[in-house]
């Protein structure tokens, strides 16, 4: 086995040389490059539809080639609607909230679950506490409906028992910020706080052996020991979620809310506004739509990836 | 890996423990909280076995009032739309995961051979897809004007096959686990690369196949969205299609029987269809909730090992 300096030498005595190896090696990842040039950077390309009066008939290349260029109208005619703000309103403002409770919720009840005295049960809560994480959003949204259905639904028959009126849960669009809020916690606990967890039982005993023995208090080394040390776990996680900032789980805010017209104030972000408008083939808004959302996206990692380097260069992913 | 839940396993555990009210409190925190996952999936199955009369009466319930199999009978008796959407779900589920772990594998494997000429065009190859994507109209346009994917089982397989996120999980552990001189003296005994990676690499390296097998084979079971997206053809759906689109219309059922020679009104007189609603939810629930208990290690091994960096 060759040393590293030697494998260097190696390398640099022979520069530019093919080996039988890099020819199987190529071999081995071509399938693999073939599906990502198919499923990832052709669409790359597709994107200049954005600047495109596209239209939906034929093939496609030849309608890319033959559909004439607008210009940044699409763009025009995306943002003069009313509804953008709203949009954008809605995608950014739930992703804060997401990330706030995302990450001050988990880390609560990752410290908690790792002081309970008994493993056993700890094991049984986030085992339950797991389930709806791997839950599809299409039972969720009938789990959704068992609660909330006007006429047959769970709430409604606890209400009108208690003597109260039925609400038309579906209609009513003050109520699914919380319910939207809520279902996001639901589904992302348990994931959340196995992340966490796994990084409080990996920290070095040590530390709290001797905070013991100095006479700290639970409290003291939870607060001292425990949270300093996940802070670079929690920057992170942070970091990457603000990344995402400008997209949203589809499922959450089209499956689960049924598509509702009702709720549209409340419950529209960019994933669920580009999707409608491709399905009724208002193409070229979608598309705009779906072209900011790649490019805000993409500043948006870089920059988050950039402030990572900053504030610890092993954690960044470039 | 495996979890430990107090912090520490030295002699000091018992001395050094939060007091016993504090506990206390914190496992009925804990009760409360696991109560609220799991309780909205046994409401669930509780309306599967609810007779379909006290629905249409009383509405759904916590616990059934009148017990019935009705709705698991029903879907027994006209089956073959859902025993043909279990069978695009088992298929699309085994096949995709296959496919996946060896696009993904072989990759991770290429790319972490640090003598590799292409190692950093691949690299990039890989990596340019996490921070930019196409987008969802420009990608939906490619796989179905210009692959030909609309309503084609590919469809459902292909676009989910590879992330880059698993890839560089794999490449991690190849660099981190596989010695060189592994691979090289099997160089020297003349092996070919894709030799070595196939009887060499890929056996011993379950850990991480089974990590990336079990994120691809939960999120090919649970998907709905290619399906929302390519599938017009009744035919072609999963189990989450056809109960995404009962949710939406609980008479698609019925549609499907009637095109089988029953009379459309007395089918949909006859059928159950909340309860036929809910039983296909515990249809899709049912192997996944035995399932991850099982497996959740992995999964908790597979997030530890993502998040380490090589």
């Amino acid at each position: 086995m060759s040393s590293k300096a030697e494998q260097k030498e190696k390398r640099k005595r022979l520069p530019f040389r093919w080996h039988k190896q890099d020819t199987e090696l190529t071999l081995l990842a071509l399938p693999t490059t073939i599906w990502y040039i198919l499923f990832c950077f052709l669409p790359m390309f597709g994107i200049i539809i954005a600047f495109k009066n596209f239209r939906i008939s034929g093939g496609f290349l030849s309608n890319v080639f033959k559909s004439p260029w607008v210009g940044f109208k699409n763009f025009e005619f995306l943002f003069k609607s009313n509804d953008a703000w709203v949009i954008i309103r809605n995608t950014i403002g739930y992703n804060i909230i997401f990330i706030i409770l995302g990450i001050v919720l988990p880390v609560l009840f990752a410290i908690m679950i790792g002081l309970l005295h008994s493993r056993k049960a700890s094991k049984v809560y986030q085992t339950m506490m797991f389930l709806p994480y791997f839950l599809s959003w299409v039972v969720v949204s009938a789990v959704g409906w068992a609660f909330l259905s006007f006429d047959k639904g769970i709430v409604n028959s606890m209400l009108v028992n208690m003597g109260g009126d039925p609400v038309n849960w579906y209609m009513e669009p003050s109520y699914w910020p919380f319910f939207l809020i809520f279902l996001n916690v639901w589904k992302g606990l348990g994931y959340g706080m196995v992340i966490y967890l796994a990084t409080i039982t990996s920290l070095d005993s040590t530390y709290y052996e001797a905070a013991i023995i100095d006479g700290a208090s639970i409290w003291q080394q939870t607060r001292y020991i425990t949270l300093p040390m996940l802070k670079l776990v929690i920057v992170m996680m942070f970091i990457l979620s603000v990344g995402r900032i400008f997209y949203t789980d589809f499922g959450l805010f089209y499956q689960v809310t049924r598509d509702s017209n009702s709720l549209f104030n409340v419950a529209t972000t960019i994933d669920v506004m580009v999707y409608k408008q491709l399905k009724t083939a208002t193409v070229g808004m979608a598309s705009a739509a779906a072209f900011v959302q790649s490019v805000l996206g993409c500043a948006t990692i870089l920059t988050a990836n950039w402030i990572v380097r900053k504030i610890d260069s092993d954690s960044a992913m470039m | 890996m495996r979890i430990k839940t107090t912090i520490s396993d030295s002699g000091l555990e018992k001395f050094n423990r939060t007091s016993n009210v504090t506990n206390l409190f914190f496992n009925l925190v804990f009760i409360f909280l696991a109560l609220v996952c799991v309780i909205p999936v046994v409401v669930v199955l509780s309306i599967s076995f609810s007779s379909e009369a006290s629905i249409r009466e009383t509405g759904y319930h916590l616990l059934p009032t009148v017990l019935s199999g009705e709705a698991y009978g029903y879907i027994v008796k006209q089956g073959t739309m859902i025993l043909r959407a279990l069978g695009v779900s088992a298929l699309v589920t085994v096949a995709g995961t296959v496919l996946g772990v060896f696009l993904t594998t072989s990759m991770g494997y290429v790319i972490s051979r640090p003598t590799y000429k292409l190692k950093g065009f691949l690299t990039w190859v890989v990596f340019i897809p996490m921070v930019f994507n196409g987008g969802l109209v420009s990608s939906y346009f490619i796989n179905s004007n210009l692959l030909g994917l609309k309503d084609s089982v590919w469809a459902l397989i292909l676009p989910l096959a590879v992330s880059s996120f698993n890839v560089i999980i794999c490449k991690t552990f190849f660099k981190s686990t596989i010695p060189d001189g592994l691979v090289e003296s099997a160089e020297i005994d003349g092996a070919s690369q894709l030799r070595i990676f196939f009887s060499i690499i890929l056996p011993i390296s379950l850990p991480v196949i089974a990590t990336i097998g079990l994120f691809l084979c939960f999120g090919y079971w649970n998907d709905w969205f290619q399906s929302m997206l390519y599938i017009d053809n009744q035919n072609l759906y999963s189990l989450q299609a056809l109960l995404n689109s009962l949710m939406s219309n609980v008479d698609a059922l019925a549609k499907n029987a009637a095109s089988m020679g029953v009379s459309y009104a007395v089918l949909v007189a006859t059928m159950p269809k909340e309860s036929a609603r809910m039983a296909v939810a515990i249809l899709i629930v049912l192997p996944v909730a035995f399932a991850y208990p099982f497996f959740q290690k992995y999964f908790i091994s597979g997030l530890t090992v993502g998040a380490v960096k090589g």
